[in-house]
């Protein structure tokens, strides 16, 4: 695929051509995933997570400026939430980026989550690929904003960095589940704001009394982004982090379990697309369907009626094998 | 598959003036009409909006300019992305535009000019119509 090869030598446009073709979930992607697998490897991925207006955009721009002092090359992915009604979105993550623009060594890509929920598009993970077999070392992923409970982004990347504000004080009891427990690393953004040593204790407090790993103390950072203050302290800890998790085994055990994961999601979702393509082929699948879609029989028992109709199954079977 | 068609708009304002309530307006309007709206904010050069598009890969570039600078920056930001290989990304401009620079503009490639009083609707038709990219 010419695309695959000039993204793999260093092209742009060709490695932003290919995002788009994953975030659109096209036929080819199954091709491109097979052909940049064996250049994967080398990109180590941080997420930036924590709720809406906690400086998550302003964090990474100024780590990605220390990261290419000390001559990293970055990738910067920028979640935001798709509308459910239009299905439009407003992708504002870039503006905090600005100074990154016309450096050669940072590629920088606004997703929608389109019809994910979760904090995360469910195409992400193909882009990050991406951005590793384009050769850079470091990947930023920075999610949607989120609530308690959005939190696939603790599987998608190496290091979890949770950005809290001062406010966040007052919730943190009825947080301790969720957000809270995923941080490989703790940022107090907004620092100067009053509450921020308050939260940093109640944030200690409850790591002492339950802490997250034997090989790793969770560190709870202060920072003031705008001002670019603490930045240097979180680029440090992400890299004591990095060497922690190699050192333990967990980085490939964590590497292992992420393949896993998305061997099981890409079957599932294949199956998924062409099982609702059957639905509209296939006679007797419409017929239960209608029988269901009325209320005449339930959900459950239409569908073991299906699953065990082996002449059906046999059907479906030769009816997917014409098709490829 | 999915494989889904989701119109991508870079929204940028170019050189130096600082208003940017229509780029705003029309940044949530196209979202509520289904497009995916990349807002780059104020003061842009044509270098930044160039490389902004690339990466993102966008179907269209908005352009809105107030200052009177728009026969240096429209086609500025058409020059470059040319420069750089890219022809088939459809650039749009809006804001305070005298009459008579339309026809200059739009033979200097870009597809078309939208001055005050313009609906959403009919810019989220022209994009419709317009966009090259497959």
């Amino acid at each position: 695929m010419e695309l695959v090869e000039k993204m793999l030598v260093g092209s742009d446009q060709s490695l932003a051509r290919l995002i788009t073709i994953v975030e659109r979930e096209a036929p080819e992607v199954p091709q491109i995933m097979s052909l940049i697998y064996p250049r994967l490897g080398n990109a180590y991925f941080v997420g930036i997570t924590g709720p809406p207006g906690g400086g998550k955009s302003t964090v990474v721009d100024r780590l990605t400026a220390l990261m290419r002092k000390s001559d990293s090359s970055v990738g910067i992915v920028g979640c935001d939430p798709s509308s459910p009604f239009s299905g439009g979105a407003v992708l504002g993550d870039r503006i905090r980026m600005q100074q990154h623009y016309l450096d050669e060594g940072v590629f920088i890509r606004s997703m929608a989550t389109r019809d994910s929920r979760g904090g995360l598009p469910r195409t992400v993970r193909g882009v990050l690929k991406l951005m590793d077999a384009f050769g850079k070392d470091f990947v930023l992923v920075e999610t949607v904003g989120v609530g308690q409970t959005e939190l696939d982004i603790m599987d998608a990347v190496d290091t979890t960095v949770v950005v809290l504000v001062p406010e966040a004080g007052d919730a943190i009891q009825t947080m301790k589940a969720g957000l809270l427990e995923i941080a490989d690393i703790f940022v107090v953004n907004k620092a100067d704001r009053e509450g921020a040593d308050y939260l940093v204790v109640e944030l200690e407090q409850m790591l002492r009394m339950n802490p997250k790993h034997d090989w790793w103390q969770v560190p709870v950072l202060t920072t003031q982004a705008v001002n670019d203050i603490g930045i240097e302290d979180l680029y440090r800890e992400i890299e004591k982090h990095r060497e922690a998790i190699q050192k333990a085994g967990q980085l490939s055990l964590h590497r292992q379990e992420q393949r896993k994961a998305e061997f099981v999601q890409t079957i599932e979702q294949r199956i998924r697309a062409r099982l609702l393509e059957l639905v509209e082929k296939d006679g007797q699948l419409m017929k239960c369907l209608e029988r269901v879609e009325e209320g005449e029989i339930d959900p459950y028992s239409a569908s073991m009626e299906i699953l065990t109709n082996k002449s059906l199954l046999q059907t479906w079977l030769a009816e997917l094998e014409s098709e490829d | 598959m999915a494989d889904e068609r989701r119109i991508r708009v870079l929204m940028a304002k170019p050189g130096l003036d600082g208003h940017d309530r229509g780029a705003r307006v029309l940044t949530l309007g196209l979202r509520d009409e289904g497009m995916e709206v990349i807002y780059t904010g104020l003061r842009q050069t044509p270098e930044k909006i160039v490389q902004a598009a690339i990466q993102e890969d966008v179907d269209v570039v908005g352009l809105s300019c107030l200052s009177g600078a728009h026969r240096y920056l429209f086609p500025e930001v058409v020059e470059q992305l040319k420069a750089n290989g890219v022809e088939d990304m459809l650039v749009i401009g809006g804001g305070i535009i005298p009459k008579e620079d339309i026809a200059f503009l739009e033979e200097k490639g870009v597809g078309a000019i939208f001055g005050p009083g313009t609906s959403i609707k009919e810019i989220a038709s022209y994009i419709r119509e317009n966009t090259k990219r497959k």
